[in-house]
C-alpha cells in the first residue's frame, strides 16, 4: 500500500508518454523511484536543518544518502502490521460493542425468522421441569484433567488434557501421549500418573470451545426450569472399562448415590437417564451393576431400577457395537484418516509426533479398554455371514437422490433394491482386496490364520520405543492374517485375539461379544456380560421405558477393504485400501457404508428397541416398552446455522430440535405413547426381521447361519 | 490491487490526451527523437513534479502522522509478538524461580498418603455464581459466571448485573424470572478471579499426597442465601449430607475431615445441627451422624462470633478500603461508574443478601464489650512498625513493648462501641454520653414525614425521615447489642426477613425447646455441639494484621434522594500508636476477622466440657503470624496470615494435610498461640 501510494506521483509524471514505450518507461520508473526516495530523504533531513537554521547554526554539509531501501522495507512491514493491528482492534471493539442480538438479527434477515428453540416453544406450551435428568456422556466427548503427572507435565495440574483447546497436544505431544495412555497390563493408571474425569455439567457440555455436545440440550432444559439440582452429568473416565471406573473412582457408586439423591430431593419423581453413544452401554452396565449384590455390584436390590428410573433415552446408542471400532483397533484409522492419508501420504507418518503418528495413536488407544466395548457384538447372527447380511439390498444411491429430490426417493429406492443383482456383502467386515469383498464365498480360498506361527519379530529393535503388538507378530503372522482373506463379525474377534493377544486378554476380562443361549446360566452374573444387551436381561421394571433416538440418512462405515501396507517395518502392517471405489456398491475409498448417523449403523442403534427388546422377550422379561425414534438428517442450509438444527450426525444430533423436543417432553412427564410411538425413516424393521435371533425363553437353540 | 491498476490505466489515458502536443508527433520516429523525447519528458516530469510538489508535500504531512502511528504500533506489536513467542519457547524450568518444594511434596516424601476424605466449604463472596435464567438484558450469559471469574460483565452492563445478583427483598430468595446458582464442583472456589487463588493451593497440595475427585469435595452453595434457604431452594445441605455419606462409604469407611473457611464455618455449624435434626426441618441423620461421619473440622479464619465489618457494610456499604477510596477520590463513587451512586447500589444489593446478617457480631455486650469495657482492652496497635520493620527483631520485642506501652498509652480504644458518631463519642466515658434508649427506636415519627419525592424506594433509608436520621446520629455510641436495635431501626424489613434465619444472642438455657429452631443453629452461643466425643475442632487463623473492630461515623452532608445518610469519618485518625485510623479502630486479627471472633469458641467457649460442648469435643487453636511476602516474586506469600491469603500459608497447609492423613490435634502440636486470645477470653464473663 505504502509503496503504491508513493508511486502515484511518479506514474503521473512518467505516464505522460505513449503506451508503446513501456519498457523505457519502466526504466524511468525505477530511476524515479530512487529519485523519489532521495526526495523523501531530503525532506526528512530538511526538518533538522531548518531547526538548526532557526538556532542560527550553520547547516552541516549535505549528508550522504543513507541506505534507505533497507529501512523502508522494515518500516513498511511495521507500518503494515500496525495497520492490521489497528483494524483488528477496531473490529474487536466493534464486535464487543455490538449488541448481543445482532448476529441473530442478521441470520433472521437472511434466512427468515428462526423457529423458537424447543425449550422456549415448550415453555409457552406450559411444560415444566418434572423428572430429574441424568446425562451419561459417551466416549471421547468427556473432559479429562490431570491430578498427578510426570515432570514433563508440570503446570498442568487440574488442567484439561482431553477436551478444551488441546493446546498441550501441540506443545508437548509425547508427554501428552504418555499421560493419556493407561497401563498396558492392568488397564488402569500407569505409575505416577493420575488423569481423572472432569466432573459436573462442564465435563461434556462443550468438547472444544464452540463445539457443543450437551450444551444445547442443557440450555433448552434450563428454559423449562431445569438447573443444577435436577440435572446431573454422570461423567466417568471413558478410557477405562466400565467395571474399572467403579474399581478406581467408584463412579458407579457415585451415580447411584446421585440418582438416589435426585429422586429424594425432587419429591420422589423418578429419573430420566439420557445416555449418548458409549454412555448407552455404560448405563446398561450400570443398571445391571446397581441391582447386583454387594461385592461385585451396587447392592441396590432387585427393584432399584423400577424405583428410580422412569425412562432411558438412548441417543445414538451403539448397542451392538460399531464397525468403526474394528478399523480403529486394527489399523488406527477410520474413513477420515484413511482419506487424509491418501491425500497426503507420509504426512501423518512423519510430522506431528516427529515419527509415526498413527502408531502412537494406536499404542495409546489400545491401552483404553473402552474401545473394546464397541467391537461388534452378536457375531454373524447379527452382522451377517460371508454371503448374507441384514442390510442386504440397501442402496447407497438413495442417499444421493435424497439431496436432489426427496419425493421420488422412495420409488427409486425400491426400484434400485429390486433391480440390483449385485448386492454388497456387508457381512465381510474386513476383506483383503476389493475382489475378495465382491466374490461369492465359494470362490474365496481361505487359509486359517488361527494356528499360524507368528515367527520371530524382525522389527523390534529398530522401531524406537513405539510399541504396538504388531511388532511381536513377525512377517509370517502378518501374512497369515492377509491370507485368511475375509473376516466376518465373529472371526474378527478371533483376528483381534491373534494380532493383539495382550490387549484382548485385558479386554475380554471386561467385555463379551457373544449371544447368550441360556440367560439363566449363572456365568452371566459376571460383570463382563453386563454391557452386552445380548447377554443380559433388562431389569425387572415394567413401568420403565426405553427409547432409542438416532439419526439416519448419512453414510456410515460398515465394512472395509484392506491391503497390506507396503513398508512393513516399524509401521502398522495393514491399511485401508483407499483406491477401492465402486459406484454401485457403496464402496468408497475402501469403505462400504450403510445407513446410519455417520458413526453408528442403524442396525446397531435400532435393533434392540425394534426387535430384541420389543414386547416380552428373553432379554426383556418384564416387558419394558421400547420406542424407536429416528431423525432424518438434513444438512444445515447455510453456514450461519453452524452445525444445523436438523442434523442427524452422531454428535450434532444433540442439537437437533426435534430430538431435543422429544427429550424435553419425556423429562416433563410424557410417555412414549404420548410422544407418538415409533418414528421410523430407515428399513430397520425389515432388517430386524431378517435377523434370526431367538427371542423366546423355551427352546434354547442357537441360530446362526 | 485491481482498483489501483485501474487508476493507473486512467492516468495513461488522461496523460496521453494532455501531452499529445509533446508526444504524439514523435510516435513513429527514429531513436534520435526518442532521446529528444526523453529530454522533453524529463522537462515534463520536472514540471509535473513542481506542480505536484506542494500537493505531495501536503499529502505527505497528512500521512506522516497516521503513518508513524501505524509504524509505532506495528513495532510494538511485532516486539510483543516476538517476546510472546520467546516466552512460549522458553523452557519452563528456566523461567521459574527454583521454588522450595511445597508442603504437599515434602510430606509425600515423608510418607503421608491420602487417608480421610476431605470436604471443603467455601466462605462468603469467594464462591462463583452462574446464571441459569435471566432478564433479556443478560442475554447470552447462560451458564456464564456472573460472580467470580473475570467480572467483565460488571463493566459492560453494571445495572443488569446488580439486578441479577440481588435477591428478593421480602423473601430473600430468587426474584421472579431470575435464577442465579452456585457453580458446582472444585472450580466453584479454587480461583476467585484469574490468578487470585482461594482454594487452589490447598487443593494442589492435597493432590500431591493422593487426593482426587473421589475423596475431595467442594461443598459449593449459594452464599447469598440464608443457610436454611440453601436447603429449601437448592437442597444444598441434603447434597452435602449424601456426598459425605458417599465418600465415607467409598473410601473404606474413613471419616471425613471438613475444612470450612470464613462464613463456611458457621454454615457448617448449621449443617451439624441440621443433619441430626429430624425432618421436616432437619436432615434426619439421627443423633450419631456426626460422630459416625466426621473426624475433624478444621475451621480456617472462622467467623464464629461475627465480624464487625459486616456492620459497616450493612450500615453504609463501606469497609475500611472503600472509605479510604472515598476519601481519596470523593465523588467518583457517587457519580460515575454505575451512572450514579455506586455505594447506594451496593448497599441496596447487599441488603438483599441474608448471609451478611449471619456475620453480624454475636453474643452482644458480653462478648464484644460494652460502653466502657472490651475484652481487647489494652491492645497496642504498633502495626505500622511491626509489619514493616524487621520481623525477627520485633518478634523478640513484642512482649516487652506490649507491656510497656500498655501502661503508657492512656486513651485506650473503647472497642465496645462498635459504632460511634463523632470521635468524642468514641472516647468519652459512658457517663458523659447521652444514654441510648431502645424506646427511642420507634419509627412513629419516621412514618409521618415519609419522603415521597424520591420516587421508588431503594434502600430503607429512603423511608426514614430526616429527623430520625439525625436522632440516630446525635452523638451516640452503639455497642453490639444496641447495634442490632439500630439496624432494626434503619432497615426494619431486612432485619425482619433475616432474623427469621439468624439470631445473635446468648442462650441462657440451652435446653429450652425454642433452640430447636433453625435460626439458632449457626450461632455457636445458642447451640450445643453434636454428641461426638471423638471429633476434633480446630481454629486456624492468621494474626498480626490490623483488623476492623469499631467505627467512627458521621452524617453524610449530601441530602440527595436515595443517598446513604451515614458514612465513616475517614478524617479521624489518632496519634501514631493509637488504633484509630481513618475512622476505624483496629484490633488484632487477620484483616477481616478479629482474633476474638475466630478464637474465642476454641479457646474458651468449647474448651473442655462446657454447656455448649456437652460431649467434650477436643478443640485446638492454631495461629499463624502474618509475614508479608519478602519479594514480589512470591506473590501473595507462603507465610501470609490475612483472611484469604492464609489459604496459601505453608504451615496451615501442612497442618491440614497431616490431619487429613490421619494425625490428631495432639500429634500436630496442640495449641499454637501468638495473640492474646487466652487473656481476652479470660476477661469475657460467660457462664459455661
Amino acid at each position: 500500500m505504502s509503496l503504491l501510494r508513493r508511486r502515484k506521483p511518479i506514474n503521473e509524471s512518467s505516464d505522460s508518454k505513449p503506451l508503446l514505450e513501456k519498457e523505457e518507461e519502466q526504466h524511468h520508473q525505477e530511476d524515479h523511484d530512487e529519485d523519489d526516495n532521495d526526495d523523501g530523504n531530503g525532506k526528512n533531513k530538511k526538518t533538522p536543518s531548518k531547526i538548526r537554521k532557526e538556532r542560527g547554526e550553520k547547516p552541516p554539509s549535505p549528508p550522504p544518502p543513507p541506505p534507505q531501501s533497507k529501512w523502508s522495507c522494515l518500516d513498511t512491514c511495521c507500518w503494515f502490521i500496525g495497520c492490521i493491528c489497528i483494524t483488528w482492534w477496531l473490529l474487536l471493539f466493534l464486535y464487543n460493542a455490538m449488541p448481543a442480538s445482532f448476529p441473530q438479527y442478521v441470520t433472521e434477515a437472511i434466512t427468515g425468522p428462526l423457529p423458537d428453540p424447543p425449550g422456549v416453544k415448550l415453555k409457552k406450551e406450559g411444560l415444566e421441569a418434572k423428572h430429574p435428568v441424568v446425562f451419561v456422556p459417551g466416549i471421547v466427548t468427556g473432559g479429562l484433567e490431570l491430578w498427578e503427572g510426570r515432570e514433563c507435565a508440570e503446570g498442568l495440574f487440574r488442567k484439561r488434557l482431553w477436551g478444551g483447546t488441546f493446546g498441550e497436544v501441540y506443545k508437548r505431544p509425547l508427554c501428552w501421549l504418555e499421560h493419556m495412555s493407561l497401563d498396558n497390563e492392568t488397564g488402569l493408571d500407569p505409575c505416577g500418573i493420575r488423569v481423572r474425569p472432569v466432573s459436573g455439567l462442564v465435563a461434556a457440555d462443550y468438547f472444544a470451545p464452540g463445539y457443543f455436545v450437551w450444551a444445547v440440550l442443557i440450555a433448552n432444559l434450563a428454559r423449562i426450569g431445569y438447573e443444577e439440582k435436577n440435572m446431573y452429568m454422570a461423567a466417568y473416565d471413558w478410557r477405562l472399562s466400565f467395571q474399572n471406573t467403579e474399581v478406581r473412582d467408584q463412579t458407579l457408586s457415585r451415580i447411584k448415590s446421585n440418582i438416589e439423591l435426585l429422586v429424594a430431593t425432587n419429591g420422589g419423581r423418578k429419573v430420566v437417564a439420557i445416555p449418548h453413544s458409549m454412555g448407552v452401554l455404560y448405563f446398561l452396565h450400570f443398571m445391571k451393576w446397581v441391582e447386583a449384590p454387594a461385592p461385585m455390584g451396587g447392592g441396590g436390590g432387585p427393584d432399584w431400577c423400577s424405583k428410580h428410573i422412569k425412562a432411558v433415552v438412548n441417543i445414538g446408542g451403539p448397542f451392538l457395537g460399531v464397525p468403526k471400532a474394528i478399523a480403529g483397533l486394527f489399523s488406527a484409522e477410520a474413513k477420515d484418516i484413511a482419506v487424509a492419508r491418501a491425500l497426503a501420504p507420509g504426512f501423518l507418518d512423519n510430522d506431528i509426533f516427529q515419527f509415526q503418528t498413527l502408531q502412537h495413536m494406536m499404542r495409546m488407544s489400545r491401552t483404553w479398554d473402552s474401545t473394546m466395548s464397541m467391537i461388534p457384538r452378536g457375531g454373524d447372527t447379527i452382522w451377517g455371514g460371508l454371503d448374507w447380511s441384514p442390510e442386504e439390498g440397501y442402496s447407497c444411491s438413495k442417499k444421493r437422490e435424497q439431496k436432489n429430490d426427496t419425493q421420488i426417493t422412495d420409488q427409486a429406492g425400491a426400484e434400485n433394491a429390486v433391480c440390483k443383482a449385485r448386492s454388497v456383502n456387508y457381512g465381510r467386515m474386513i476383506s483383503f482386496g476389493k475382489d475378495v469383498a465382491e466374490a461369492p464365498s465359494s470362490e474365496i480360498e481361505r487359509i486359517d490364520f488361527r494356528g499360524a506361527i507368528k515367527g520371530h519379530s524382525a522389527a523390534n529393535t529398530t522401531c524406537r520405543d513405539v510399541w504396538t503388538e504388531y511388532h511381536d507378530m513377525g512377517f509370517a503372522g502378518i501374512k497369515a492374517v492377509a491370507e485368511y482373506k475375509t473376516y466376518t463379525a465373529e472371526s474378527i474377534v478371533d483376528l483381534l485375539h491373534f494380532i493383539a493377544p495382550k490387549m484382548m486378554a485385558r479386554g475380554t476380562a471386561h467385555f463379551s461379544y457373544g449371544i447368550a443361549e441360556n440367560l439363566d446360566d449363572p456365568k452371566y452374573k459376571h460383570y463382563k456380560y453386563w454391557s452386552n444387551p445380548l447377554e443380559t436381561t433388562l431389569p425387572n421394571a415394567p413401568d420403565m421405558e426405553i427409547f432409542s433416538l438416532y439419526g439416519v440418512g448419512l453414510p456410515t462405515e460398515r465394512a472395509y477393504v484392506y491391503k497390506l501396507s507396503p513398508h512393513a517395518e516399524c509401521s502398522i502392517p495393514f491399511k485401508i485400501d483407499t483406491s477401492a471405489d465402486d459406484e454401485d456398491t457403496c464402496l468408497r475409498d475402501g469403505v462400504y457404508s450403510v445407513d446410519g448417523d455417520e458413526t453408528v449403523p442403524v442396525l446397531s442403534a435400532g435393533f434392540m428397541c425394534a426387535k430384541g427388546w420389543r414386547g416380552k422377550t428373553r432379554f426383556n422379561p418384564s416387558g419394558i416398552r421400547t420406542y424407536v425414534r429416528e431423525y432424518n438428517h438434513s444438512p444445515p442450509a447455510n453456514l450461519l446455522e453452524g452445525r444445523g438444527t436438523l442434523s442427524g450426525a452422531h454428535v450434532d444430533i444433540m442439537g437437533n430440535f426435534a430430538l431435543i423436543e422429544d427429550v424435553i417432553r419425556i423429562a416433563a412427564g410424557a410417555s412414549g405413547e404420548e410422544l407418538g410411538g415409533d418414528q421410523v425413516h430407515s428399513d430397520i424393521f425389515n432388517w430386524s426381521e431378517k435377523i434370526k435371533l431367538q427371542l423366546d425363553d423355551d427352546t434354547p437353540a442357537h441360530s446362526s447361519r | 490491487m485491481a482498483s489501483i491498476l485501474r487508476f493507473r490505466k486512467l492516468y495513461y489515458v488522461e496523460q496521453a490526451v494532455k501531452c499529445s502536443s509533446v508526444g504524439f508527433e514523435s510516435l513513429d520516429q527514429s531513436p534520435k527523437i526518442d532521446q529528444k523525447l526523453d529530454k522533453k519528458e524529463e522537462d515534463v516530469i520536472s514540471a509535473n513534479n513542481l506542480a505536484l510538489g506542494i500537493n505531495k508535500r501536503k499529502r505527505a504531512k497528512e500521512w506522516r502522522c497516521i503513518d508513524s502511528c501505524c509504524w509505532i504500533i506495528g513495532c510494538l506489536c511485532t516486539t510483543w509478538l516476538l517476546l510472546l513467542l520467546l516466552c512460549h519457547c522458553w523452557p519452563v524450568t528456566l523461567l521459574r524461580v527454583p521454588e522450595l518444594p511445597g508442603p504437599g511434596a515434602r510430606l509425600k516424601r515423608e510418607g503421608l498418603t491420602a487417608l480421610h476424605p476431605v470436604v471443603l466449604v467455601p466462605g462468603i463472596v469467594t464462591g462463583g455464581l452462574e446464571l441459569w435464567e435471566g432478564k433479556p438484558c443478560a442475554d447470552g450469559l447462560f451458564r456464564k459466571r456472573l460472580w467470580g471469574g473475570s467480572f467483565t460483565e460488571i463493566f459492560k452492563r453494571p445495572l443488569c448485573l446488580l439486578e441479577h445478583l440481588s435477591l428478593h427483598y421480602e423473601t430473600g430468595l430468587d426474584p421472579p424470572g431470575i435464577r442465579l446458582r452456585a457453580v458446582p464442583g472444585m472450580v466453584a472456589a479454587d480461583y476467585f478471579a484469574p490468578g487470585y487463588f482461594v482454594w487452589a493451593v490447598l487443593i494442589e497440595n492435597l493432590a500431591k499426597i493422593g487426593y482426587e475427585g473421589k475423596n475431595l469435595h467442594m461443598a459449593a452453595y449459594d452464599w447469598r442465601l440464608s443457610f436454611q434457604n440453601t436447603e429449601i431452594r437448592d437442597h444444598a445441605l441434603t447434597r452435602l449430607k449424601t456426598k459425605i455419606e458417599l465418600m465415607y462409604i467409598t473410601n473404606g469407611y474413613k471419616k471425613v475431615v471438613v475444612v470450612p473457611h470464613s462464613m463456611g464455618v458457621i454454615y457448617f455449624l448449621h449443617f451439624l445441627k441440621w443433619v441430626e435434626t429430624p425432618p421436616p426441618i432437619g436432615g434426619s441423620g439421627g443423633p450419631g451422624w456426626c460422630a459416625k461421619h466426621i473426624k475433624a473440622i478444621m475451621n480456617i479464619g472462622p467467623a464464629f462470633l461475627g465480624v464487625p465489618k459486616a456492620v459497616s457494610i450493612l450500615f453504609s456499604a463501606e469497609g475500611k478500603d472503600a472509605s479510604y477510596l472515598r476519601a481519596m477520590a470523593p465523588g467518583v463513587f457517587d457519580s460515575e461508574i454505575l451512572g450514579l451512586q455506586t455505594f447506594e447500589h451496593v448497599l441496596r444489593m447487599s441488603r438483599t443478601w441474608d448471609s451478611i446478617v449471619s456475620l453480624l457480631p454475636k453474643g452482644g455486650d458480653t462478648i464484644w464489650g460494652n460502653m466502657d469495657w472490651s475484652p481487647e482492652e489494652g491492645h497496642v496497635c504498633d502495626f505500622s512498625k511491626k509489619s514493616h520493620s524487621q520481623t525477627s527483631l520485633s518478634d523478640n520485642n513484642v512482649n516487652n513493648s506490649d507491656v510497656k506501652r500498655g501502661f503508657r498509652v492512656k486513651d485506650l480504644a473503647k472497642y465496645g462501641r462498635i459504632i460511634s458518631f463523632g470521635k468524642a463519642a468514641s472516647v468519652l466515658h459512658s457517663s458523659k454520653l447521652p444514654t441510648v434508649d431502645s424506646k427511642e427506636f420507634s419509627r412513629t415519627s419516621a412514618s409521618l414525614n415519609f419522603n415521597i419525592s424520591c420516587g421508588d424506594i431503594w434502600t430503607e433509608y429512603d423511608e426514614m425521615s430526616r429527623q430520625s436520621i439525625q436522632n440516630v446520629a446525635a452523638d451516640k455510641a452503639y455497642t453490639s447489642t444496641a447495634l442490632i436495635d439500630l439496624l432494626r431501626l434503619v432497615a426494619p424489613k431486612m432485619m425482619r426477613r433475616a432474623e427469621a434465619h439468624f439470631s445473635h444472642g446468648i442462650a441462657d438455657n440451652l435446653d429450652d425447646p425454642k433452640y430447636n429452631h433453625y435460626k439458632y443453629w449457626s450461632n455457636p452461643l445458642e447451640t450445643k455441639l453434636p454428641d461426638a466425643p471423638d471429633m476434633e475442632i480446630y481454629c486456624l487463623y492468621g494474626v498480626g494484621l490490623p483488623t476492623e473492630r469499631s467505627y467512627v461515623y458521621k452524617l453524610s452532608p449530601s441530602s440527595r434522594c436515595k443517598s446513604i445518610p451515614y458514612k465513616i469519618d475517614s478524617s479521624i485518625s489518632g496519634e501514631e500508636n493509637s488504633c484509630l485510623r481513618g475512622g476505624v479502630y483496629f484490633a488484632d486479627g487477620d484483616e477481616s476477622v478479629p482474633v476474638l471472633s475466630a478464637g474465642f469458641m476454641c479457646a474458651k467457649g468449647w474448651r473442655g466440657r462446657t454447656r455448649f460442648n456437652p460431649s467434650g469435643i477436643a478443640t485446638y487453636i492454631r495461629e499463624y503470624r502474618h509475614k508479608p511476602p519478602t519479594s514480589l516474586l512470591e506473590g501473595r506469600g507462603i507465610e501470609s496470615g490475612s483472611h484469604v491469603d492464609i489459604m496459601g500459608n505453608s504451615a496451615l497447609i501442612e497442618d491440614i494435610l497431616c490431619v487429613a492423613a490421619g494425625a490428631t490435634g495432639y500429634e500436630i502440636g496442640g495449641d499454637r498461640i501468638h495473640s492474646d486470645i487466652l487473656r481476652m477470653s479470660e476477661r469475657i464473663n460467660l457462664p459455661l
